[in-house]
């Protein structure tokens, strides 16, 4: 499915957060918005998500206008892993089917997605016993189970520390395929921006702007290749300080 | 820090030594029983009247019981419509606080006035004792759950229902479970302040008539009585809880 934003401006009272930001992503595509703390990044995802309303502009999905929280069109991950303490990880993990009455099959399904997330055997244990990283792995397959097909992930690796933030890259990476979802992450992280995209967009600014557009599409990226990329970082990271 | 091993024992060894003390107090100053009993006093007039005293204890631990489930479940409602209508909230709060500062043993007698010797005006009162802290506990639960959860819900595309089934009230379980476990102990302490101030039968009816022939030793042993009734509220609750709120369970460990 394909997602185009056209012309969205959004306002926290006074402060013009977001003015007239275009950008599209194309089927399958993984996409980045990379920006500093409090550019207006995760803005952009709730308004898509439908939890804050846009002052004006239109969101786009296949050519079809989308609105409001709820649309069954995005599926968003926060950035905390927002596990409810109460419910078992399989209970967890099937929240979308829950809410939308297919509970049965969206165990089933979660049942055979539980050890490529790398939880099985913690079907029945309570977000309370898993590991930080666990804990964002089932955060992630409950999103994957939505019966919707963007994915919207808020720094979905920023509560976590440098190594375990790493090693579910890498997993997201090898996950990639399997998943088949168009996606856009919001990040700081120009490695994580680098290594999991197709495409980076640039946001700074106040109003927030898309500054610059930095395609990574390579085949079969490597951790190695992420190290060898330092003139590109430096690049961006020039770019995001406005140097 | 770590109990060590052999001080487990140390708070129940207290409590002996402090009981036998106090025996030996009464025994040794030759106490008279309307002044002080001395613990195997109380004992023995626990076994004696046992069969008087349980017989009383029923009509109050019925009335604590009956008041806590109307308390619980006045609190559950007045909580929902106090979190979903910020505008109730704002009227009701204030009165709820307010009318917690009234003294119960000024209400009770004025209860009575109105509903009578029968057990209604005890349930009543356990009901004004127990709705507070029911119904306060609730819909600050409710109220403090993350924003982050309902978002999330909502982006699934929940209605305002479920996010109250699937996150608020799940959410407010354990903080109303504290309440109970604090009204637990007041039911009790609200039905013989209540049988207290008139009545014919309960431990408050029973207290105050061996109180007026200087039985202190029943006396004693009926407030003996009414510590374990009250632990017997609070551990009814517990057990609740463990069994509806498994997630509790292994977070302690």
């Amino acid at each position: 499915m394909k997602l185009e934003v056209r012309g969205l401006s959004f306002s926290y009272g006074p402060k013009k957060v977001l003015d007239n930001l275009s950008f599209c992503v194309e089927a399958g595509e993984f996409v980045s918005i990379l920006g500093p703390s409090g550019c207006g990044k995760s803005t952009v995802l709730n308004l898509l998500a439908g939890l804050l309303r846009p002052a004006a502009g239109d969101v786009l999905v296949d050519g079809e206008r989308v609105e409001g929280a709820g649309n069954g069109r995005f599926a968003y991950m926060p950035q905390d892993d927002l596990l409810f303490p109460w419910k078992t990880i399989l209970q967890n993990v099937c929240l979308y089917g829950k809410i939308h009455g297919g509970e049965k099959a969206a165990r089933e399904q979660a049942l055979a997605h539980m050890a490529a997330f790398g939880l099985a055997g913690y079907e029945n244990a309570y977000p309370g016993d898993l590991s930080g990283g666990m804990r964002q792995r089932a955060a992630f397959l409950r999103t994957a189970l939505c019966r919707a097909e963007i994915l919207l992930l808020d720094e979905p690796f920023g509560a976590l520390d440098v190594i375990s933030r790493g090693d579910m890259q890498d997993w997201l990476l090898s996950m990639r395929a399997d998943l088949g979802r168009t996606a856009l992450l919001v990040t700081h992280d120009i490695d994580e921006a680098l290594y999991l995209s197709d495409r980076i967009l640039i946001l700074r600014g106040s109003p927030a702007q898309i500054v610059r557009e930095v395609d990574v599409r390579r085949e079969g990226k490597t951790r190695q290749w992420l190290y060898d990329q330092g003139a590109l970082k430096g690049e961006i990271h020039r770019c995001i300080k406005a140097e | 820090m770590r109990e060590k091993k052999w001080q487990k024992p140390l708070p129940w060894l207290m409590i002996v030594a402090l009981l036998a003390l106090w025996e030996i107090c009464v025994r040794a100053f030759n106490i008279p029983l309307y002044v002080l009993p001395g613990p195997v006093d109380v004992l023995s007039a626990l076994f004696a009247n046992f069969s008087t005293l349980f017989s009383h204890a029923l009509v109050t631990s019925s009335e604590a019981a009956l008041g806590m489930l109307i308390a619980l479940a006045l609190g559950l409602l007045l909580g929902v419509a106090m979190d979903a209508f910020p505008l109730v909230r704002r009227c009701l709060y204030p009165i709820l606080v307010v009318t917690q500062t009234v003294p119960m043993i000024v209400l009770a007698p004025i209860l009575i006035i109105y509903l009578g010797f029968g057990m209604a005006p005890k349930i009543l009162t356990v009901v004004l004792m127990c709705f507070f802290p029911v119904a306060v506990n609730f819909t600050d639960g409710m109220a403090q759950v993350g924003q982050g959860y309902v978002n999330l819900v909502r982006s699934y595309g929940a209605s305002r229902a479920q996010v109250y089934k699937l996150v608020k009230l799940p959410a407010a379980l354990p903080p109303l479970f504290s309440g109970l476990r604090v009204a637990a102990t007041y039911s009790i302490s609200g039905a013989v302040v209540g049988e207290w101030i008139g009545s014919q039968s309960g431990l408050g009816y029973y207290l105050l008539r061996v109180k007026e022939s200087y039985m202190l030793d029943r006396v004693f042993a009926c407030v003996l009585v009414i510590i374990a009734l009250s632990l017997l509220m609070n551990g009814i609750v517990r057990l609740c809880q463990y069994i509806f709120l498994p997630f509790l369970r292994r977070a302690k460990g």
